[in-house]
C-alpha cells in the first residue's frame, strides 16, 4: 500500500502542533489465512485509563458493517467524522496492510495503547484483536492478535 | 415491442444471466443442506439462558453464540490452535462438530453478487436482475398474446418442440424468476444505500455499571424469558474487562445485559426497514425458508435452457421471416400489410407485395397479424395475408389477431382486404382467413375487395389477385411472385419396394440414405435436421418451386429416410418419385409436424391407416423399442398385392414392438374396409379408449371420415366422442 501521511486532528493528545514534535511511523498488519472475505479493521488509540483518543486507520468501506467493530464503535461513538480521510479498502485474508503516518512524540512511553478491532462477513467479531502499548522500545517487535491478525508491528 | 425487448435482452444478457442463475441455483441448496444438519428443539423447550448456561459449562471460553437462519447454533470460542467455531447441540451445550462453511459456498456467493469485480460487479449483477425481470414480464406478455389472452395463459402450447420447451419452462419458472429478480433489485438498492436497510449501531453502550460478581449465564433474567428461536447473537463480556456487558441481538431488537444483575441496561427495537430488509433477504436467499430456496433454485436453473432455446428460436424465426428493405414505421405508412404465417411461405408473398407497392410510391408497413395496432394514423388501406394452420386454426404469427381485433372498439375508416392462403384438399379451405373476414364484416370494417384465396401457393392466383388489387387502387401493379426455394439437401435412393400394381394402386416404399452432415454444419443449423416418424419430408420435383409433402416413415435413429408414396394419376411429384431408381437423388427438406406424434407416456396407441397412410404408423411401431402397447388397423385392397410392410409387421409383432394387428382388404371375397374391422372390434376398442388410449389416423380423407363415423358409433355407449378425444389430443389425424 502507498505510504500515507495522516495527521490526527480530532484529539488534542494526538494533535501534531508542528512537524518537529512528530515522526513518521509505519503500521504493518498481516492477517491469517482465515478463509473468509476481506476483513474490516479499525486501528485506534486509548489512553492509560482506557479512554478513546483517536483513530489511526480504518479498513472497510460500508458503514453499515461498522457495528461489527464493537470496541472501536463503543470507544469512538461510531461517528463517521472520526475516520473521514483515513479510510481504505478491507484487507483480504493472508494479506498485509501497511500504513505510514506522522504520530506525535507524546504518544510514546506515556501509557497509550494501540487497539485493532477486526471482523469479517459471517465470521466472528473480534474487538481488540490486538492491544499493544505504544513505547519506543516496542517499535519493530511483532505482536500476535487473538483471531484475525497474524502479526502487527509499528516501526519508526 | 415486448418481443424486441425480450430478444434484445435475452441475447445480450445470456452469459451474465447464465452465470447469475447457475450460481444462484448452487446457493439455493445451502439453506436446505444447513437445515438438514440442524438440531431444532421444539418451540419453548429451550431458552437462551438454558443454552448460554449449558455452553459455558461445556466450553468455558465461549465468546459468542449465534443462531443461523437454519436454526443451527454456532459458538465462537478459543481452541488449542487459536480461535475456533463449533456447531452446538442446544440440548447439551456440547460442540457437535467444527463450524466451517465450505469455501465453495463463499466463492459462489461472491461470484453471484459481484462477479469478483467489487462495486462495478455489484452494479452489473443488479443490471442482470433488472434484465431478468424485464425478460420474465415481456415473456409472459408475449405468451399471453400468443395464447389469446391472460386467461388462456395455461393452455397447451402449439408449435415445434423448441418453442414448446421455451414457453413451458418459461411459464413454470416465471413466478420464481420474478421473485428472485425483484428481491435482488431490492437488495442491490439497499447495498447502494438508495433504500434504507435499517442497519443501526444499536443503543449506545451504557455508562459504567456497578461491577458485582457475574451471575452464571444460565441465570440471567433477561435471557430466561427468551426462546431460542428468537436468538440471533449473544456476545459474552470480555473476561479481561470488568466493565464489559453481554450484547444481545434478537429477532426484535438489540441491547446490552449486565452480567451481574441479568438486567437489560439498554435496548433498541429493530426498525421497520430492518424487518423488511430481513424478510426480503430471506425470500431471496431461502435462508430460514429452505423449501422456497429450492423452488427458486429450480426456477434459476431453467434460465440457461431458456436462454439457449430462446436464442435458437429467435434465429430460426429470423430465417423464416424475410427482411423487408425500406419497411416504413406503422405510424407513417399509407398501406399496412399484416401477415399470418405458419411456416414462412406467406411472408414470401408479403415481400413481393411490399416490393411492388413500394415501387409504386406507397409507404408500406409490414408486420405480423399479432402486431395489429389500435390505430394507423396515416394509413389509407390495410391488406391481411392469412394462412391457415392445420384444419382451420390460426397460424403462429396470428394466434392473437382475433382477440386484438376484438379490443378495437371503433372500426377504422380505412378499407381492408383479406387474402387467404391454404390447401383446397382440406375440408376447411382458408378457414382462418374466412374467420378473419367474417370478424371484420361483423365489426363493420369497410372492405377494399372481397376475400381472395390462394390454393397451394399458386403464383398465378396471386398474380390475379394483384390485378384485382390494382383495379381497386386505380394504379398499375404486377405481382410476379417467385417463391423462395426452401433450403434442401440431396437424398439418394437406396432401395424401393413396390406394391399394388395388380390392384391399380401402385404404392412404393422409398428409402433414402441419411446424409452425413459435418458437425459444424449441424451446429449451424444447416445439417439434415433430426426428425421423427410423422414429420413431413418436403420434396421439390425438378423444375418446380412448390414442395410436396410426404409423411416420414422413419426416425433419425433408424439411420435412413423412408416415405410411402402412392402414384397419383397425373401427379407431378408422385410420378417423379415412382420413376426413381436406386442411386438417383432428390432435393428434400424436413418440416416438423408436432401435431401428429404419439403422446408422451406409455398409454396404448390405436393406429388406423389405409394404403400409403401406413407409412408414419409403421415408423411409430419401428421406433417403439420400449414395448408400448400398439394396436394397428390396416386397410388395403388385396393381401397378395398391397399389404404394405407385411413382412416387417410380422417381425415387429414377434419382437413386441406392436401388440396386435388387424387387417381389412376390400377386393377379396368376404373382405371389407378398415372401418368395418373397427366395428367388429367394438368391445376391445371401447376398453382401450376408456383406458386412456390415443387414436392416430392416417390416410385419405374419405377413409378418415369413415373411421371417425365408425368410432363415433362404437364409442357412443361410453359417452365419449371423437370430438372430445380430439380436444384432449387423443384423436389425431394426418389426412391427405
Amino acid at each position: 500500500m502507498k505510504p500515507l501521511l495522516a495527521a490526527l486532528a480530532l484529539s488534542t493528545a494526538l494533535t501534531v502542533p508542528e512537524l518537529a514534535a512528530a515522526r513518521p511511523v509505519t503500521l504493518t498488519t498481516t492477517l491469517n489465512a482465515y478463509g473468509g472475505n476481506g476483513a474490516y479493521l479499525a486501528i485506534y488509540v486509548t489512553d492509560a485509563g482506557g479512554a478513546y483518543k483517536g483513530t489511526l486507520w480504518f479498513a472497510g468501506g460500508k458503514s453499515k458493517y461498522y457495528s461489527h467493530l464493537s470496541g472501536w464503535e463503543r470507544a469512538s461513538g461510531g461517528r463517521l467524522a472520526e475516520i473521514s480521510g483515513i479510510t481504505g479498502a478491507s484487507v483480504g485474508a493472508g494479506r498485509t496492510l501497511k500504513v505510514t503516518l506522522d504520530l506525535a512524540d507524546a504518544l510514546f512511553d506515556a501509557g497509550y495503547k494501540l487497539h485493532i478491532d477486526a471482523a469479517a462477513e459471517d465470521m466472528r467479531d473480534s474487538p481488540s484483536d490486538v492491544v499493544v502499548p505504544l513505547t519506543a522500545a516496542g517499535a519493530g517487535r511483532p505482536a500476535r492478535g487473538r483471531s484475525y491478525v497474524r502479526s502487527f508491528t509499528y516501526s519508526m | 415491442m415486448a418481443r424486441r425487448i425480450h430478444a434484445c435482452l435475452g441475447l445480450s444478457g445470456l452469459l451474465l444471466l447464465t452465470v447469475l442463475a447457475v450460481s444462484g441455483a448452487v446457493l439455493s441448496i445451502v439453506p436446505a443442506w444447513d437445515r438438514a444438519g440442524a438440531v431444532l428443539p421444539p418451540a419453548g423447550a429451550v431458552s437462551v439462558a438454558d443454552l448460554a448456561g449449558r455452553v459455558t459449562q461445556a466450553i468455558p471460553d465461549v465468546e459468542e453464540l449465534r443462531r443461523l437462519p437454519s436454526g443451527k447454533i454456532v459458538a465462537f470460542h478459543g481452541g488449542s490452535d487459536g480461535p475456533a467455531a463449533s456447531v452446538i447441540d442446544p440440548s447439551s451445550g456440547q460442540a457437535v462438530m467444527p463450524y466451517a462453511p465450505p469455501a465453495l459456498q463463499r466463492w459462489t456467493t461472491n461470484l453471484h453478487r459481484s462477479l469478483f469485480l467489487g462495486e462495478g460487479g455489484r452494479l452489473a449483477t443488479a443490471a442482470g436482475a433488472l434484465a431478468m425481470l424485464a425478460l420474465t414480464l415481456s415473456g409472459l406478455q408475449m405468451t399471453a398474446r400468443r395464447m389469446g389472452g391472460w386467461r388462456r395463459m395455461l393452455a397447451p402450447v402449439r408449435g415445434d418442440g423448441l418453442r414448446r420447451l421455451h414457453t413451458d419452462l418459461g411459464r413454470l419458472s416465471a413466478l420464481g424468476l420474478t421473485l428472485s429478480s425483484l428481491t435482488a433489485l431490492y437488495l442491490a438498492l439497499a447495498t447502494f444505500g438508495m433504500i434504507p436497510d435499517g442497519a443501526s449501531q444499536g443503543p449506545a453502550f451504557p455508562a459504567a455499571s456497578t461491577s458485582w460478581p457475574a451471575l452464571p449465564a444460565g441465570q440471567l433474567a433477561a435471557l430466561r424469558e427468551l426462546d431460542l428461536a428468537q436468538l440471533r447473537e449473544l456476545s459474552f463480556p470480555n473476561p479481561d474487562n470488568p466493565d464489559d456487558l453481554f450484547r444481545l441481538t434478537t429477532a426484535a431488537g438489540e441491547g446490552y445485559i449486565a452480567p451481574a444483575s441479568g438486567a437489560v441496561l439498554a435496548w433498541q427495537d429493530h426498525s421497520f426497514a430492518r424487518h423488511v430488509h430481513e424478510f426480503v433477504y430471506m425470500l431471496h436467499t431461502g435462508q430460514g425458508l429452505w423449501w422456497l430456496g429450492l423452488l427458486l433454485g429450480l426456477g434459476a436453473i431453467a434460465t440457461p435452457v431458456l436462454g439457449v432455446s430462446g436464442g435458437v428460436a429467435w434465429w430460426r424465426q429470423r430465417r423464416v421471416r424475410p427482411r423487408f428493405a425500406g419497411n416504413v414505421r406503422a405510424a407513417a405508412a399509407d398501406t399496412v400489410i399484416l401477415v399470418g404465417s405458419e411456416g414462412g411461405s406467406t411472408w414470401g408473398f408479403a415481400r413481393t407485395l411490399h416490393a411492388a407497392l413500394t415501387a409504386n410510391g406507397h409507404k408500406v408497413h409490414v408486420a405480423a397479424m399479432n402486431d395489429l395496432a389500435r390505430s394507423y394514423p396515416a394509413a389509407r388501406r390495410m391488406l391481411l395475408l392469412a394462412a391457415t394452420h392445420g384444419d382451420g386454426a390460426a397460424p403462429a404469427s396470428a394466434g392473437a389477431f382475433l382477440q386484438r381485433l376484438g379490443e378495437i372498439t371503433e372500426a377504422p375508416a380505412i378499407p381492408v382486404a383479406v387474402l387467404g392462403f391454404g390447401d383446397r384438399r382440406f375440408p376447411h379451405f382458408c378457414r382462418f382467413a374466412r374467420d378473419v373476414e367474417a370478424a371484420l364484416r361483423q365489426r363493420k370494417w369497410p372492405a377494399l375487395m372481397p376475400l381472395g384465396t390462394i390454393d397451394r401457393q399458386s403464383t398465378q392466383e396471386f398474380a390475379r389477385w394483384g390485378e384485382a388489387l390494382a383495379a381497386a387502387l386505380g394504379e398499375r401493379l404486377a405481382l410476379a411472385h417467385a417463391p423462395a426455394r426452401p433450403r434442401t439437401q440431396r437424398l439418394t435412393l437406396v432401395s424401393r419396394v413396390d406394391h399394388g400394381m395388380e390392384v391399380q394402386a401402385p404404392t412404393s416404399v422409398l428409402r433414402f440414405a441419411l446424409p452425413k452432415g459435418a458437425l459444424l454444419a449441424r451446429l449451424a443449423g444447416r445439417g439434415f435436421p433430426r426428425f421423427a416418424a410423422g414429420d413431413l419430408l418436403g420434396i421439390l420435383p425438378p423444375d418446380c418451386a412448390v414442395p410436396r409433402y410426404y409423411s416420414l416413415a422413419s426416425s433419425t435413429r433408424d439411420g435412413f429416410v423412408e416415405i410411402c408414396v402412392r402414384k397419383q394419376a397425373g401427379g407431378l411429384c408422385s410420378g417423379f418419385l415412382h420413376g426413381l431408381r436406386p442411386g438417383d437423388a432428390v432435393d428434400a427438406f424436413v418440416k416438423a409436424n408436432p401435431a401428429f406424434r404419439p403422446a408422451d407416456g406409455g398409454t396404448p396407441l390405436i393406429l388406423i391407416g389405409a394404403g400409403a397412410g401406413i407409412g408414419p404408423l409403421a415408423g411409430f411401431i419401428r421406433a417403439n423399442r420400449e414395448g408400448r402397447p400398439i394396436h394397428l388397423y390396416f386397410g388395403g385392397r388385396d393381401p397378395a398385392s398391397d399389404f404394405l410392410y407385411g413382412r416387417e409387421l410380422a417381425e415387429w409383432l414377434k419382437q413386441g414392438r406392436m401388440t396386435s394387428l388387424a387387417t381389412a382388404f376390400s377386393r377379396i371375397k368376404g373382405g371389407g374396409y378398415v372401418q368395418d374391422r373397427l366395428r367388429a372390434d367394438a368391445d376391445r376398442l371401447r376398453a382401450l379408449v376408456a383406458g386412456g388410449a390415443q387414436v392416430m389416423v392416417c390416410g385419405g380423407r374419405d377413409m378418415a371420415a369413415g373411421v371417425t363415423a365408425a368410432l363415433a358409433d362404437l364409442l357412443a355407449p361410453t359417452g365419449i366422442s371423437p370430438a372430445t378425444l380430439r380436444a384432449g389430443g387423443r384423436y389425431v389425424e394426418d389426412v391427405y
